[in-house]
């Protein structure tokens, strides 16, 4: 068995880290949500949600948060996610493909730069009153 | 060696795996939920981990779902097939198996906002929750093994010792010892052929105490770095972990925590390359109380009767074969980690001005939210009783808090704003002990408190020593005596009598803490002695020769229309009445059992 040298123990950490880095509540650059009701989930949001879960694995990031949410109101343009920068206000992406998805982590979830073509609108509703 | 590349998922699952949530059935709901997420066709999204105890004990079995930190409790294997379909698949949260608060009216679906969790600050328990014990690569991913670096290659052994006493950082089995001062009369002790030892004391048998057997389920590697870190400090090469036969899961998981770290060369020949060596051996102990105790624990190890010696000579200068011998508890090695790799300074930020750091408790008896707590030193009692333990069921009062074990002492509800610290709690008669909490409410009785702790310490006393072996004995029978109506004024002489002469005199730290119990509910709750003594009551109707019980013979015919269900259940006959009458109870016969009074639905046996 050979042994464990510093630099091999710091190379296991790192890798070990991009497993386990959505256990922790650290701060996250960006946040993705994927809508996942009944209506998404039909309109294959579950492809989106692997397309993204790729860019992550694929890019050893440890800084985005993947999730799901339910029905966002506006079924017909499903699959649909949502991407929130760190400060910025939450921008709603419609009618996705895993080619969209692709695109929009790298330009806007990386990049900074919203993908206009494929966004509904920026911001939420209102919650409360 | 090859770096392994884990998989990516989107959710992990952290079920808890402590000792309580397994036999809650968490291993069950862990299988169930694999099963019910590849029929959902989830597998490569979703992981389930085991990790070590969460704490929150009390609503096991838990599970927290990350990203997010949404907790769930008191799972069952029947809500699994909802809660994946609902949370994991159509990412719905759900409501109905999470916590809520007794007083609120909507459930708390983060963890951090839980108050349970808020106030805790975790440095020993840092781990806890966010790693699988049994993945060495988890631990190392959470900073493992990063301070046994740093203490490898940049520092010196002065230089360690230097940081830990910075840190003030003192024992956490009991004693409260300064580690770092420690660490240095082991170093300091000559050795004639070099070798020294180091022994991680997990041999806890408090009642109600589960520290140890904690972190050394949900967090070993801590443990085991600790010891290293300590092993360069004094100059060991070999390590020992003392730990009960009666902890499996702890002594399964220290087992393969020692087998990751020898496969991963971070124990044995030339550690990281170093030079260094060092490895550690797991010791199983058969239970009983005194080993505990460090020479009778170090006696444990060599293969002799676990009984205690006369100190000195002090392990640090004899101690394994007569070889100078570092012995530290669990709780205590799973801190030094933290401090080599924050600093002694850092640690030394918590606290108060004698006590540093962070110390575990685990909160048992009459409180609504039993587990394992880690809190800065200093807090008050009030803050862990109320605020983190929700307070005592059913609307109770709140009588007092028995610390350190049953060789600790009860402190009354006068003191509940008491700040913890080492000082604080030996001023108000009791002791840090290893961590024990046992709340108690007004149905309390505390002679009947007094006698059970020693009917503990006097069955584990090792009888080697004559004012131990005799006197907790002695003691014993007064307070039996007592809690059957039979004791006299001139008992509670000769009891606090007997309690100092056993204090002063007995060889080892159980016989010198076995009457502290005695002594503090004899200073708090004389008068609950004296009602027994001169009234022949008890006042919260727990010693039971001392009860009469009858039945109100309204109560029965009107509410229970007679029922004859006391009758039924009377095992001496004592009770007198058919089926539709009033009942009565014979005294001549009775044997104050207290049935009677526990299958009556309807109120009509008293308690007097």
């Amino acid at each position: 068995m050979p042994k464990l040298t510093l630099e091999e123990l710091e190379k296991i950490r790192e890798e070990a880290r991009k497993s386990i880095f959505i256990r922790e509540q650290g701060q996250f650059k960006a946040k993705i949500i994927v809508h996942m009701g009944t209506c998404g989930i039909a309109a294959g949001a579950r492809n989106i949600m692997n397309a993204f879960l790729r860019e992550v694995e694929k890019r050893g990031i440890t800084d985005v948060l993947l999730t799901t949410s339910g029905c966002a109101g506006l079924c017909s343009r499903e699959p649909m996610a949502t991407v929130e920068l760190a400060g910025q206000a939450p921008v709603k992406y419609v009618d996705l493909t895993e080619k969209k998805a692709q695109e929009i982590f790298e330009k806007h979830v990386l990049g900074g730069q919203i993908v206009t073509a494929y966004a509904l609108g920026i911001g939420s509703e209102k919650t409360d009153l | 060696m090859a770096v392994a590349k884990e998989k990516l998922y989107r959710l992990h699952l952290m079920v808890c795996a402590g000792t309580g949530c397994v036999s809650n059935h968490a291993f069950e709901i862990k299988e169930a939920l694999e099963k019910e997420i590849k029929r959902q066709g989830l597998e490569n999204e979703v992981k389930v981990v085991t990790t070590g105890c969460n704490g929150f004990c009390e609503r096991g079995p838990l599970m927290v779902v990350q990203p997010g930190n949404i907790f769930y409790q008191t799972l069952t294997v029947k809500d699994v097939p909802y809660l994946v379909e609902e949370h994991l698949l159509k990412g719905r949260p759900v409501k109905k198996l999470m916590y809520q608060p007794p007083e609120e009216k909507t459930p708390v679906p983060v963890l951090s906002e839980i108050n349970f969790f808020k106030k805790q600050v975790l440095v020993a328990l840092r781990n806890r929750g966010l790693i699988d014990p049994e993945k060495i690569e988890d631990y190392i991913a959470r900073d493992g093994y990063k301070a046994l670096a740093k203490a490898l290659t940049q520092m010196t052994s002065e230089e360690i010792i230097k940081e830990i006493t910075t840190s003030g950082l003192r024992g956490r089995g009991g004693a409260g010892f300064p580690t770092g001062l420690k660490w240095q009369l082991v170093r300091n002790s000559p050795s004639p052929n070099g070798d020294k030892y180091l022994v991680c004391n997990g041999d806890e048998g408090d009642p109600g105490a589960f520290m140890d057997r904690s972190i050394l389920e949900a967090d070993p590697h801590s443990v085991i770095e600790g010891m290293l870190i300590g092993a360069k400090a004094i100059g060991a090469t070999q390590g020992f972990i003392y730990v009960r036969n009666e902890y499996p899961l702890a002594v399964k998981r220290i087992l393969i925590a020692l087998d990751q770290a020898r496969q991963f060369g971070l124990l044995g020949h030339d550690i990281l390359g170093t030079g260094f060596d060092f490895d550690i051996r797991v010791v199983r102990g058969a239970g009983a109380f005194v080993c505990g105790e460090e020479t009778a624990l170090l006696a444990s190890i060599e293969g002799r009767l676990g009984e205690p010696r006369p100190r000195p000579p002090y392990p640090a200068e004899k101690g394994l074969w007569g070889k100078p011998t570092c012995i530290n508890n669990v709780e205590t090695w799973a801190n030094v980690p933290v401090i080599i790799d924050r600093g002694g300074k850092w640690f030394a930020s918590i606290g108060t001005a004698t006590s540093k750091g962070t110390k575990v408790f685990s909160l048992v008896g009459k409180i609504n939210n039993t587990g394992l707590v880690e809190v800065p030193m200093g807090i008050t009692l009030r803050e862990i009783i109320y605020d983190i333990g929700g307070g005592i069921p059913g609307g109770k009062k709140f009588k007092a808090v028995q610390t350190g074990g049953p060789s600790g002492g009860c402190i009354p509800a006068e003191k509940i704003d008491l700040p913890i610290d080492y000082e604080s709690l030996t001023e108000a008669g009791s002791m840090m002990g290893s961590g024990g909490m046992v709340v108690m409410d007004e149905d309390t009785c505390m002679v009947d408190v007094a006698r059970y702790f020693l009917s503990f310490t006097q069955d584990e006393s090792c009888g080697k020593c004559t004012p131990c072996r005799e006197g907790t004995k002695a003691m014993l029978d007064i307070l039996t005596r007592i809690t059957e109506g039979k004791g006299t004024e001139e008992d509670l002489t000769l009891l606090e009598e007997l309690a100092h002469t056993v204090k002063e005199a007995s060889l080892c730290g159980l016989g010198k803490t076995a009457p502290n119990p005695v002594l503090t509910t004899l200073r708090y709750f004389r008068h609950e002695y004296i009602t027994h003594i001169k009234d022949k009551k008890c006042p919260a109707h727990v010693c039971r020769q001392l009860n009469v019980y009858s039945i109100d013979p309204q109560l029965c015919l009107e509410k229970g229309h007679g029922c004859d269900v006391c009758r039924r259940n009377c095992a001496s006959e004592a009770i007198i009445g058919a089926k539709g009458e009033a009942h009565k109870i014979d005294q001549t016969k009775c044997i104050k059992c207290g049935v009677c009074y526990d299958v009556c639905n309807f109120g009509a046996v008293r308690v007097d």
